[in-house]
Parts: C-alpha cells; structure tokens; sequence
C-alpha cells in the first residue's frame, strides 16, 4: 500500500477544495454583507480611510425592513412559491408517465419521440418566448400566474422526462414482471412498483424543476406586468433598478430571502438527490 | 394443479431473430420439467411465454385445459422465481410475500395465514420485517420462493434461480427445491444453463438449442440414449469424447479408423453402422466407458497413447491424452499413479459405445 505524505493531502486535496469553496461562496457572503451594510457605508468610496469593503460595522435589518415595507416582496416570494409548485407538479406528473412509456413501452417511433422531447428542450427560451407569448395572448392567460404555470411546463416535462427515463431504466424489468405475474396490470405495476422504487429519482427531478421555475426570468418577466403578479427574481429587479440608481442594499437582500427556499429544499433532500442522479436500485 | 401443454411454439422477434422454433411440450400435472441448454437456446423465452411475459408468434399454450395465449399473466395462476429475485425494494419481506394475495384481494387474515406458513417452510419467519437489501443472497432467495408458493398457483416458473448464488449455497438451495416440490406437488417448470442442475432437479429433461427441442426424457434416459451428438456432449461432466471415424468392411466386420485408431464396432450396432460403410461418422464414447487395459481386454476394443496431463480429484483421475487425432477424458480409478507423458493402453467398453452421424450429428 503507498503511504502518502501529509503535506501531499494538503497540498493536492485541501488547499484546492478550499480555494474552490472560498470561489463559490464568496459571491453569497458578498450578497449577505451587502444587505446587512448601512446606506452610508454602501455608497462611499472604498479608498477612504475608514472603508472596510469586505465587512460592516454597523450591521442593520434596514434594507430587509425596506424590502417587506415598500415592495411587494412577500407577494412575489408568495407568486414564486405558488408557480413553481404547480408548474412542478404538473411537469413530474408529465415525466414521470412520458419518462416510463419511453423506457419501458415499445412503440413505433418511441425512439424518434424521446429524440424529439429532447430537442425541445435544447431550443432556448429567448427564442421560443415570442411564439408563446403570441400562444399567451390568444388564451388572454397574459398578466395572470397560469401564464407561467403553464409556460414553464414546456422547458420543465423534457428535462424530467429524460431524468426519469433515464432513472426507470436502471430499475430491473424483472420487478414489474414479478408485479404483473403477481396479479397488477401494467399501470397497476407502474404506479405500485415502480414508481415508489423511483422515489430518489422523482425527488431529484422535483427538486430541479422548482428551482429551474424558481430562478426564471425570462418568461416571467414578459408575460407578467403588474407589480403585484411578479417572481421574486423579476420584481427584485425590475422594482428595484430605478432608471439608473441601484438599491443595493435592498436588491441583496431579496436575493439573499428568494434564495433561502431553494437551499432548504436542496439540504433536506440532498441524500435522495445524489442517489436519484447516479441511480441505483438494489434488488 | 395442472398440466401444461406447449403445441407448436414459436417466436420471431421484430429483428427477426427466430428464437423458439416449433416446439411442443407436454407437461405433466404435479411433474418438474426442467429446460436447459447453452444461452441463447430460447429455454427461457420459452418460460416467459409460459408467463404471459412474451408475445406468442405462433403456437398454442394450454394451462390445465385452457388457451392461454392471450390472457394476461396475472390471470394464468402461475408464480414465477427470476434471477436476480426481483423482491420489491421498498417493501418489507412481508409485504413482499403478501402483494400477490393482496393484489388478488384475499382477506387479511388468510394472507397473515399464508404467509407464515410459507415463511416457516422456508425457515425465513425470522426475517418477515426486513427490507430486501438487509438480506444475504441465499435469504432474497428464499424470499422469492416464498412469494411464488403463497399465492398456492397452479405452475411453478423458475427463471434460473440459483445462477445467482455461490456454489456451496447453490447445491444447497438445489436439494431444498427439490423437497419443497415434493412437498407442495405442483407442476413446476425451470429454465437452468447447468446440467448438473437439471439433471439432479427434473423428473424430465428438456434439452434447447438454437430454439429448437433437442430430447426430451428423464435424466438417465438423456444419458445413456441421447439422440444426438449435441445432447451427448452437453449432458455428462467431463464432457463425452468424439472421434472422427471412417467405417470400412472387412469381410462382414465393420471397423471404425481413424488416424492411429482401429476399433471394432460393437455387435449390438453392427446393424446400424452398416449403412454408413466407407463414410465418416463420430464415435462417441463417455469418459467413465474407458479404462486403462487389463489382459482381459479384447485387442479390437483397446488402443495405445501417451498421457497428457492427469487431474487427480481425490475420488477418481481424469486423464487426458490424444487418440485418432481428438482429445479424450477417461475417468479411472484413483489408486492408479499416472505421470505426464507415460505410455499407457486404453480399452473401452464396447456396450457403452455411441455413433453418431457425421451431418445430421443424430445417433446411429
């Protein structure tokens, strides 16, 4: 067995991990300070003598204050939460029936099909958004939360669909045999065995799809124009850059709430989520 | 309790990749018939036919009296074993064990019944709370055995069963299948690759290949007689021995020659052989049916060569050496010493000798 030198660990494992998290965190550490820094100590210039750029002296609640008082901001976390909840559920629903039928039934053109979700998938929103606000308009959906329950879908049933196929497929065939020989019939099987074995990867797909409704801009910021109707990443934004002023300060600490619930959401089911990707079901 | 009946079966699949090609079976009520054969032999699309599991290209299956090629496998009354067991993850050995009856809406209390009965035949009531995962491969085993008696069906379905176990737990579960069956006395129906497997579990013996039904008998029938070349060699360990023969007349004696080779055909198969006089047929001979020669030997049933390499496995030696140009196995008896390149005279014992034709590879 080769003995490996400490120092190596430190040098090869430690110090790189640690210059990896101090890149990545450091970008919520400066949104947090930022929300926390009094008005006066934000606009001044940092070669001051008294600047301490990368913390605060006198931290303040006054820019959450601010953000709960003079904006709309609990109704756009409420918005947020209520669309991407529902544009999640129907899009696992979706997937979940989409996903199987394509790894489990043999049909004509199933292979074409699931090529063919897939391409969807990869046509960017900046382009599909024209057609569909077109589409919005015509249903007089514009300016309501069915806007976007039902636009994200379109992004949302191709990336859990092609999750959950690919996760429905390391499930062994010989269990739904088992279940149908057993007295279920082929939905019976579907809904019975197989989809509670998939719970890791049901999860996993339920946990993108909120956070990718979650963090949309696009289509949120087009088919919603009312103040009150909007997401937190659209009104934070566009309720907050006014002309050219920035409110810092409250601008941070929106990002800072809107971002809380996609890290519970993440933390609490993190076990299920990193089985759900590498799939595994062991008989 | 049924028998089951397999007429004219056949299955192409899409690729067209013709897998069973018409075979017909008849399984007796109460009988364990076991198909085997290398893979790829269609022995287990066969099975999964049986199951409802595979679409019928042609052909007819009959369950006691009925048609059953079109009903769905949950309404054939059969259980199936699979290889890798198949328990549901999820579900407790219990719950596993109770889903057939639950799903067939059986009161409460006849499942609880059941289902102890089964854990207790089986030695797993210990077990009935766990989870699959937290079970060792003989105990998932078990497992999925007992799901399949709860349900009482009318045909066992065993997918090779025990390919997934080690070879101390396999001859072990082997012995404990075949009780449990004379136990339980239902027609059973099971696909292995091993030989040895079917011949110590079957009443009968179904030998596949290339989806075609090679013979069908009861395991010492299939070795003593078997009808061709293919199940001569595939059934029996150490493998029968095949030489490349020409027949030629001499004068009303028929002998085989092949390169350094001259034997005499038996007089029970001088009648048969005849027809082949002056071709090439093989001569097969099991490893057990040679000997090293004795003075009592007839010289037309003996021969010369050299050794090639001894295997001394304690209750008997296996010596390999060349003869007519093929390499042969006899099994002899282990109080013989043996070295490598030694010279020795081999006889053979002229009523367990086999011809088999050169083309069709039937035997004569």
């Amino acid at each position: 067995m080769l003995i490996e030198r400490k120092w190596k660990k430190w040098l090869y494992f430690y110090l790189p991990m640690a210059v990896f998290i101090l890149f990545t965190l450091f970008p919520f550490y400066w949104m947090a300070v930022t929300a926390l820094r009094p008005d006066h100590e934000l606009y001044r210039t940092w070669r001051q003598a008294s600047a301490t750029p990368f913390w605060t002296l006198e931290p303040t609640l006054e820019h959450f204050r601010g953000l709960l008082q003079t904006t709309a901001f609990p109704k756009w976390l409420w918005n947020t939460m209520l669309i991407a909840l529902v544009s999640t559920v129907i899009s696992l629903i979706c997937g979940m029936f989409a996903g199987y039928a394509l790894a489990r039934l043999k049909f004509r053109g199933s292979e074409f099909l699931g090529t063919a979700i897939f391409v969807t998938y990869l046509v960017p929103q900046t382009l599909l958004f024209i057609p569909l606000a077109d589409i919005i308009r015509d249903l007089h959906l514009g300016n309501t939360p069915w806007a976007l329950m039902l636009t994200y879908p379109t992004f949302l049933i191709p990336f859990c669909t092609w999750l959950l196929m690919g996760y429905f497929k390391t499930i062994p065939k010989e269990l739904e045999e088992c279940a149908r020989i057993d007295g279920a019939t082929r939905f019976g099987a579907m809904v019975r065995i197989i989809f509670p074995v998939a719970i890791p990867g049901i999860l996993s797909a339920g946990i993108f799809a909120f956070t990718l409704s979650w963090n949309e801009f696009i289509y949120a910021l087009i088919f919603m124009s009312s103040a009150d109707l909007k997401t937190v990443p659209v009104g934070v934004v566009s309720e907050l850059i006014r002309g050219d002023i920035f409110f810092w300060g409250q601008l941070m600490a929106g990002a800072l709430l809107g971002s809380i619930p996609v890290a519970l959401v993440y933390s609490f089911f993190v076990e299920y989520y990193v089985t759900g990707l590498t799939g595994s079901v062991k008989g | 309790m049924a028998n089951v009946t397999i007429r004219n079966l056949n299955k192409k699949y899409d690729g067209g990749f013709h897998a069973v090609k018409d075979v017909n079976l008849e399984i007796r009520d109460k009988e364990f018939m076991v198909l085997v054969g290398p893979s790829g032999c269609g022995k287990t699309t066969t099975l999964r036919m049986v199951a409802g599991l595979e679409e019928i290209t042609s052909g007819e299956i009959l369950i006691g009296a009925e048609v059953v090629n079109d009903l769905p496998p949950m309404d054939r009354n059969i259980a199936m074993v699979f290889q890798n067991y198949a328990l549901y993850p999820h579900k407790s050995v219990y719950q596993n064990m109770a889903f057939g009856l639950q799903m067939r809406k059986y009161p409460k209390h006849e499942i609880e019944k059941r289902v102890r009965e089964a854990a207790e035949i089986l030695g797993i009531e210990s077990l009935l709370e766990r989870k699959p995962r937290q079970l060792s491969g003989g105990q998932r085993q078990r497992v999925a055995v007992g799901r399949a008696i709860v349900r009482h069906p009318e045909v066992f379905l065993f997918d090779e069963p025990l390919s997934n176990l080690d070879a101390m737990l396999r001859v072990q579960m082997r012995v404990e299948l075949k009780r449990l069956h004379e136990r339980l006395e239902t027609t059973a129906i099971y696909v292995t690759h091993d030989q040895v497997e079917a011949m110590t579990l079957g009443d009968r013996v179904v030998v596949m290949k290339d989806g075609w039904v090679q013979q069908v008998g009861e395991p010492l029938e299939l070795y003593g007689k078997p009808l061709n070349r293919f199940v001569a060699g595939f059934i029996g360990s150490p493998a029968m021995n095949f030489v490349d023969v020409t027949v030629s007349d001499s004068s009303g004696v028929l002998w085989a020659d092949a390169d350094g080779l001259r034997l005499k055909v038996p007089p029970q198969l001088v009648e048969r052989v005849r027809a082949h006089a002056g071709k090439r047929i093989a001569i097969g001979v099991r490893p057990e049916a040679l000997h090293l020669a004795s003075g009592s030997d007839l010289p037309e049933y003996s021969f010369d060569t050299a050794v090639d390499v001894v295997e001394p496995l304690g209750n008997e030696i296996l010596v390999n050496f060349r003869a007519g140009g093929a390499p042969m196995v006899a099994r002899v008896d282990p109080a013989v010493r043996l070295k490598a390149r030694q010279n020795i005279r081999v006889a053979l014992d002229p009523e367990r000798v086999h011809f088999f034709d050169d083309k069709s590879g039937a035997a004569i």
